[in-house]
This record gives C-alpha cells, structure tokens and sequence, in this order.
C-alpha cells in the first residue's frame, strides 16, 4: 500500500480560459494574418462583384444591405467556422490535444478561450468589409456600432460549430471539409435577399446560424431600425452559441480521452 | 477548487514506497473492417511497480506497446481491464487526478507550435493553476535552467526538432508535479540540451524527491540514467530490474563488432566460418562469443589478411539490447 500524495489544485476555469485565449491570440502573429487578410479579401471580392448586379439607393435597398451584412458576417464565418474548424481537426489528428488533456484544466477553458480568441480575428476583417460596403453601396454608417454585439455573438455561434466539427471529425480532412462547406454555406445563402429565392431554399437559409447575424446587421442599416427584430436575431445567435459551445466542449471531452 | 485527495490508509509505510503500481493491465485495439477485422493486444498483462524517486525506464522497439501504457497512466486512454494507482490514487477510475499529479511529455507539440518558446512555458504554468506572478517566476527559472533565454522570443515551429523538444521539456517542469512521465524527451537534441535535461531531473530528485518514468528506445540512455528498466515487446513485459541486473543476465559474453571497407573477404576460410553466425547489418557484422573466443578472432583478424579489408572493429560488453535479444525480443528496433 502507498501514502496517498494530495494532487495539486485544477487550474480555475476563467484563469485558464484567459491564459488560452491570450496564448491563442498571440498565435496571430505567428500564422493567422495571412489567412485573415484572405477572409477580408475575398468579402471585399464578392462586394465588388455585386456592385456590379446591385444598384445603390432606395430601388434595390434590400439587396444593397443583405450584401453588405451577408459580406460581413462571411469574415466571422471563414475565421471561426472554417479556420477553428480546421485547427482543432489538426490538434486532434496530430495528438495535440493530449497537451491540455494531461492539464489539470476544465474542458470548456480551453474550447471557449479558444474559440473567443478566433471570434477576436474576425474583428478588424468585419469593420473593414462593413465600412467599405457602406461606402460601395452608400448605406448608412449610423448603427454600424452594432457590430459590437453582431461579431461576438454570431463568432460564439459559428465557432462553436466550428469547434465541434473539428473535434468530432475522425479524420483531419473530414474537419476540413466540413469547415469548408459551412461557410460555403454562409456564403451562398447569406450575400442574396431572400426574397429573391426560392420557398425551400429559404427554409434552409433558416437552419443556418450565419443567417440570424446578417438579418440583426442588416436590419440596422435602415432609417428606422425595427430593433426588436434586431434583438430577436441577436438572441438566437446567443442561444445557439450556447448550445454550440456546449456541443464542443462535449466533443474536447471526448476526443481528448479517446486513443 | 477541488484540492480533496483520497484518504491514506492508516497502514505503516513500507521501506520504499510505490509511486504508481499497475496490475493485469490490459488494453485491446480493433483495427481493420468486417471480415479484415483483427483485434490486436497493445497491452497484455502488464503488472509492474515504480518506486517513488527512481527514475524507471520502459524500455522497447517502436510499436512494442509503451506510449499505450504511458497513455493510460496518464489518464488519457481507458483500460479494457487491469488497476493503475498513482501515487495512492487510482487513474483507472479518478482519470482527471492524472493531470493533478504528474506532468506529461508527449511526443507531439502541435498544441504550442505556434506560440512563442517563453509564452509556451508560461501558459502551461497557467494551464496547472498558477497565478499570474508564480507562472512568470517560473517561466523565467526555468528558461534560465535550461539555457533556453536566448529562444525565449521565438515561436517553437521555427525551432529545430531538438531545441522544440527541449522548450516542450521545459513546459514538463513548471507547476512541480511529484512524478514527470516522459515520452522519449531527448530525440534529436544534442549532446548540450540532452545534459540540461538529465541534470534539470537530477536537480528535482535531489530537491523534492521527484519520480521519473521514461519512455526510450535509445539503449545508451537507457543504461546511463534509468535507476530500473522494464523491457517491453509486443505489449508484455519480458524483463523488469536494474540495467546491471539485466546485463549480468549476459554475463559472459561480449559482442564484437566488424566494419568492413567493402565486401567482406569471404574467401578467407576465417571470415566464411565466422559468416553464419553473424548478424549482419550493411557492412556491419555483429558476433557474440565468450571473452577468450572474441580475443582469439580479434587476434586472428587484426594479424592476418582479413585486416586490409576492414575498416573499424570494436569489442564490447554486453548492452541492453543484448538483453532485449537474449529474452525473446523479437524486433531489431532498438537504437544504439
């Protein structure tokens, strides 16, 4: 029989999650500028090109903001769905996630600092699409503050899919391609009015959490925002960041004590 | 804060206490699809004691079943029967204090990759429950430790393999944990960081009593640090005891080492006697034989015609790889 040793103290979450998420951050300069540049550029790309199909002023008012927002929220989808996605498939594939899983951290630190840390990427990206967009398709600069809500919330709802796919992904190509086509996703049924698509597509456009992020920026670009409506769109993505987030620290728990 | 540990039993300590003890531990994988399906031991039956302050090594060929062993201890994989107790707590059903009472080298560092050698460090000062000021100390200590200051600002992909293993050997040391488990710490480090690294260990044994159990395919290593050595093959333990226990097993016999410049001069009727037995490797011809027997073919090789077509010859005693062999070893996958 052995003298029981006392193990030493868990690492609190919210200290532990600032320490990921600082760690994470740093990892910017290391690797993600390229890659954000990527995701500004190509939000800058579709804006021009349907600049081209969409006219400014009150006449194609509707498209106008929908491309905009839709543009807009596609830099959150690219950083925190594909981009997470794809990370935590590689950490997983590669054996990297035996490093916290042997830390004395809770799951849900290491899953929401970093995924806070992606959602913080997309920040310069979404203001310089919106503001561009603004300019290109002359809306209105006056609620553009909501971004402060829209990028957070819609960034907790995205990487918090994005997490989970790159997690419960058993192949690193498989957390790719699902990274992929999210924002594929987000970007085919988020740049368009609706009114413009057919019943079923829209059921789809729907499902997707992007769609709610782009509705609550697109609304704000009105004389008159209907904020209700904009608070309704915020809290579903709110609500389904929770319970992405959830789904991904599940999926950390479980791949991280899996052979 | 969960700082509850198990309650000791009122026993009377023994001598030298256990730091883990694993019994019948057992773990099976399943590999292939339908029909193809194989299920393959990585574990069979392993039952072995590490006591607190050695350094133990495991000792075997890739793919002998030790970084599954070293898995489970840690916490990270399930096993499909059999008990581990670590230091009094038994991981089998408490995984999580795994992590509360040992520091894990792995041989991945994806996870810190990208951040910068000092940030790496202090993160997983963090990551164990440090505050803010105790991880920088630490941080700043052990970079000072082990001479790593002059990369401290400097991401670990852009490092070379050895300077990242040893800036990942650095994250093992913050936030003391009683037992360090290291998974073959030392690969492609030179002979500079591969001392800080046993000297770092020998200070915390000294220090603080610190248990060491490391993972090695490296024979040399394995005979010049370990305390006691467990020879794993094909997921069983085929041999546990000190490195001098286990050579005196070979007592006896030496092992001469031929290298020739090219062809061996088989028409030598020396040199075809001596081809059947032995092991040949490139141009390298491994024979076992008693003392009086080596001594007489080094003789005969060295003061006859054979020596112009030899380039290098040596005469050794005998390694754990003798061992490894003699006990049934069945891969040649250890590295001298």
């Amino acid at each position: 029989m052995t003298t029981a040793v006392l193990p030493a103290p868990q690492a609190r979450l919210f200290p532990a999650l600032g320490a990921v998420y600082r760690a994470q951050l740093s990892r910017a300069r290391v690797a993600r500028i390229p890659l954000l540049f990527v995701a500004t550029f190509q939000s800058l790309g579709i804006m021009v090109m349907m600049r081209g199909v969409v006219t400014t002023g009150s006449a194609d008012a509707e498209a106008a903001q929908d491309v905009v927002a839709g543009s807009t929220v596609l830099v959150v989808a690219f950083v925190a769905l594909n981009l997470l996605a794809q990370y935590f498939g590689r950490l997983r594939a590669t054996g990297g996630l035996d490093h916290y899983a042997t830390l004395p951290v809770p799951a849900a630190s290491v899953v929401l600092g970093t995924a806070a840390a992606y959602a913080s990427f997309t920040v310069p990206g979404t203001v310089v699409t919106a503001a561009v967009g603004c300019a290109l398709f002359q809306l209105s600069w006056v609620h553009l503050w909501v971004l402060a809500l829209v990028v957070p919330l819609s960034g907790a709802a995205l990487s918090g899919i994005g997490a989970a796919c790159g997690l419960l992904a058993n192949r690193q190509e498989i957390a790719t391609l699902l990274g992929q086509l999210g924002m594929s996703a987000a970007l085919l049924l988020g740049v368009l009015p609706p009114s413009h698509m057919p019943t079923v597509i829209r059921w789809v456009r729907d499902l997707l959490p992007s769609t709610y992020g782009v509705e609550a920026l697109a609304r704000t670009f009105a004389t008159h925002p209907d904020w209700t409506a904009v608070a309704l769109d915020l809290a579903v993505c709110a609500a389904v960041g929770v319970l992405s987030l959830a789904l991904a620290a599940w999926a950390y728990r479980r791949a991280a004590t899996r052979a | 804060m969960n700082t509850q540990a198990t309650p000791a039993p009122p026993a009377p300590a023994p001598p030298a206490e256990n730091c883990c003890k694993v019994t019948g531990l057992t773990k099976a994988y399943r590999t292939g699809r339908g029909a193809k399906a194989k299920t393959v031991l990585a574990n069979s039956d392993i039952s072995l004691e590490i006591r607190r302050g050695e350094v133990f090594g495991l000792l075997g060929p890739n793919g002998a079943g030790k970084s599954t062993l070293v898995r489970q201890l840690t916490g990270l994989l399930r096993p499909d029967r059999g008990r581990i107790e670590v230091l009094g707590h038994d991981i089998v059903r408490h995984p999580d204090r795994a992590s509360r009472l040992l520091a894990y080298l792995g041989q991945e560092s994806t996870a810190l990759d990208e951040l910068t050698v000092a940030l790496a460090v202090e993160t997983t000062a963090r990551l164990r429950g440090l505050s803010r000021p105790a991880a920088a100390a630490e941080r700043d200590a052990v970079l000072a430790e082990l001479a790593l200051e002059p990369l401290a600002h400097r991401p670990l992909a852009k490092l070379s393999g050895g300077q990242r293993r040893l800036a990942c050997f650095a994250t093992t040391l913050v936030g003391e944990r009683p037992l360090l488990v290291l998974d073959e710490p030392t690969t492609g480090m030179d002979p500079v960081a591969r001392r800080a690294v046993w000297a770092a260990v020998d200070r915390r044994r000294a220090a603080s009593g610190t248990t060491v159990l490391l993972v090695t395919h490296n024979v040399i290593e394995a005979e010049t640090v370990l305390d006691r050595v467990a020879v794993v093959d094909e997921g069983r333990v085929i041999a546990c005891d000190t490195p001098g226990g286990l050579k005196a097993l070979v007592d006896g016999d030496v092992r001469l080492d031929l290298v020739w410049r090219e062809e061996p001069p088989l028409h030598l009727p020396l040199v075809a006697a001596l081809a059947p037995r032995a092991a040949v490797n490139g141009r390298r011809w491994t024979v076992r034989s008693s003392p009086d027997e080596a001594r007489d073919l080094v003789a005969q090789i060295t003061g006859g015609p054979a020596f112009a077509a030899l380039d290098d010859f040596s005469l050794a005693t005998p390694s754990l790889e003798d061992v490894y062999l003699l006990l049934g070893g069945r891969h040649e996958g250890l590295v001298k």
